[in-house]
């Protein structure tokens, strides 16, 4: 390895972030990140607080009365379009990363056709459908229930 | 070191896992009204309540399904911020520091949870 | 802005010099604007009227040597290969490549890339050494099987993928863009035998595990080469090795030279082997 006397130059945290001139899937993977960081946080906690259905009737009760008003109704619900999110967007990224859905190597003739392009429609369709199943549950949360 | 290649495979099929069963508990939990599942909120009302959570608490597989649900998704979870944990390009020492950190927390966790959902299984099938 | 209304460009440059300044810092300077000007010609008219001591890299000007990537207006291209007005404005910013240290200016030190790079073994390797050293003829290989990789080849090596991948933006140990869509490049050569040799490093943290599909390398790729395609490909050949499914070619054999072809009057013969 050859050690480098160059000024650093590294973007850090700010390189993940970076916006402006990046394309959809620099902010889908950035959401991905920040949604299952969200989620991680909230399931670990969801572990701790609804073992105590083991206990019987009333620890139940009083850990669930803990848990509720506007506030973790607010919370619980940017889990659920969190879950939402990360889940269809999983099953896109599930399938690119297996190498499916960006294309078989080309000829590269410009303008040039990458893979981003190729999987867009899948993009396009994982958010469709991740709003579609927000829209369900915030009638659920919020109108029906 | 080729633990990546096991770990990350490990990773996406807990992925699969996790969107079949977390997808069903959100279903029973979240979307209740708009998509009503027979049999998972026999009493009516809000799914916590405890009539609810006894009657599911009663179905053996569904037990079984917080079960696998619990470890793909403690290990799904754990993995990927271990992942960004080290994207942050932390010393090697503090490296194997966060590998045992979270294993210790995910199989302590794993190991409490397993246990709530069979006491709380046992105790559905008592009442 | 149009090049008819364009009459003189702003040219904001980030520099640095390793032996009096402790950071780098920011610079104008303004040049009159020429038809069909690139953002290389624009530094090298800075350099003329105004920074004579403004250091960049850059050799062949037509996007073949990958030597002049730079981050131009927030993205990383080459400057050879960039016109001025495709940048809508009459004021070009340009920074040394990010995720690489600043040697002087804008040239970055992209030895740890080619440290990555070797490190994959960007080579075909086989196990007849003998046949590698003094071929006795050409290993076989259809079209199709060329066009398995063909796209991959065409990468030059400028660094605007790392530059532009996030996750090369914190972690030094990940390979990067570059390094894998190479090493991808020689794996799926059928002429090559190096797929378990080139796991080593694939199969750990380096390999493209910290590859998320940001998609960033391939978007500013400026030769087409898509290395998160090629990553991603990568990524399958390799899961379905840990599952033991993955199929292992034997390298592709020397093809055997035609014999009873005849030879058309007045085509001349080839000229002798060089090796």
């Amino acid at each position: 390895m050859i050690e480098s006397k160059g000024h650093p130059n590294r973007l850090g945290i700010w390189g993940w972030l970076g916006g402006g001139r990046w394309g959809v899937e620099r902010y889908l993977y950035t959401l991905h990140r920040l949604t299952g960081l969200g989620l991680l946080t909230y399931f670990l906690l969801h572990i701790l607080v609804t073992s105590s259905r083991a206990l019987g009737k009333a620890p139940w009760e009083q850990a669930m009365n803990a848990v509720t008003g506007p506030l973790f109704k607010l919370g619980e619900y940017l889990v659920f379009v969190a879950f939402a999110f990360h889940a269809v967007n999983g099953i896109r990224l599930g399938i690119i990363e297996l190498g499916f859905g960006v294309g078989p190597p080309i000829e590269p003739v410009y303008p040039y056709r990458t893979s981003l392009d190729v999987q867009r429609p899948l993009a396009v369709g994982v958010l469709l459908l991740a709003a579609i199943i927000v829209v369900m549950g915030t009638l659920n949360f919020w109108v029906l229930e | 070191m080729m633990r990546d290649q096991k770990l990350w495979t490990w990773h996406l099929a807990a992925g699969v896992v996790i969107l079949f069963l977390l997808g069903l508990h959100m279903t029973v939990m979240h979307l209740n009204v708009t998509v009503p599942l027979k049999g998972l909120n026999p009493a009516g009302g809000h799914p916590i309540d405890w009539q609810n959570v006894i009657a599911r608490g009663k179905i053996g597989a569904f037990a079984l399904t917080y079960v696998v649900l619990l470890g793909a998704a403690l290990f799904h979870g754990l993995y990927g911020l271990r992942n960004i944990l080290f994207e942050l390009n932390p010393a090697s020492w503090l490296k194997r520091t966060v590998s045992i950190v979270l294993l210790l927390c995910g199989l302590a966790l794993f190991s409490f949870g397993t246990w709530a959902a069979i006491a709380g299984f046992s105790l559905a099938k008592a009442m | 802005m149009s090049e008819k209304t364009l009459t003189e460009v702003t040219y904001r440059i980030r520099r640095f010099d390793p032996d009096g300044d402790t950071a780098p810092h920011w610079e104008e300077y303004g040049i009159p604007y020429s038809a069909g000007m690139t953002v290389l010609d624009g530094l090298w008219k800075v350099k003329e009227m105004r920074a004579p001591d403004l250091a960049w890299r850059s050799s062949c000007r037509m996007g073949v040597c990958g030597s002049c990537g730079m981050l131009v207006n927030g993205k990383a291209r080459l400057a050879c290969n960039t016109q001025v007005t495709e940048l809508g404005g009459d004021t070009v910013v340009v920074a040394p490549l990010p995720n690489f240290d600043i040697v002087r200016d804008l040239v970055p030190e992209l030895a740890p890339m080619f440290d990555s790079h070797r490190a994959l073994m960007p080579h075909v390797i086989r196990e007849d050494v003998q046949e590698q050293e003094h071929p006795t003829g050409e290993f076989w290989q259809s079209a199709h099987e060329l066009e398995q990789y063909l796209q991959f080849s065409y990468c030059i090596k400028c660094g605007c993928c790392m530059a532009a991948c996030p996750t090369f933006a914190t972690d030094a140990l990940y390979s990067g863009p570059m390094p894998l869509g190479q090493a991808h490049r020689y794996n799926s050569d059928t002429r090559d035998g190096g797929f378990s040799a080139r796991k080593r490093v694939l199969a750990g943290e380096a390999g493209p595990w910290r590859c998320h599909f940001a998609g960033e390398c391939s978007r500013v790729c400026p030769k087409g080469v898509d290395p998160a395609k090629a990553i991603q490909l990568m990524k399958r050949e390799l899961v379905l090795d840990y599952l033991r499914l993955h199929k292992q070619h034997r390298p592709a054999t020397v093809a055997k030279k035609a014999t009873e072809t005849k030879r058309r009057e007045g085509i001349p013969e080839p000229p002798a082997p060089t090796v």
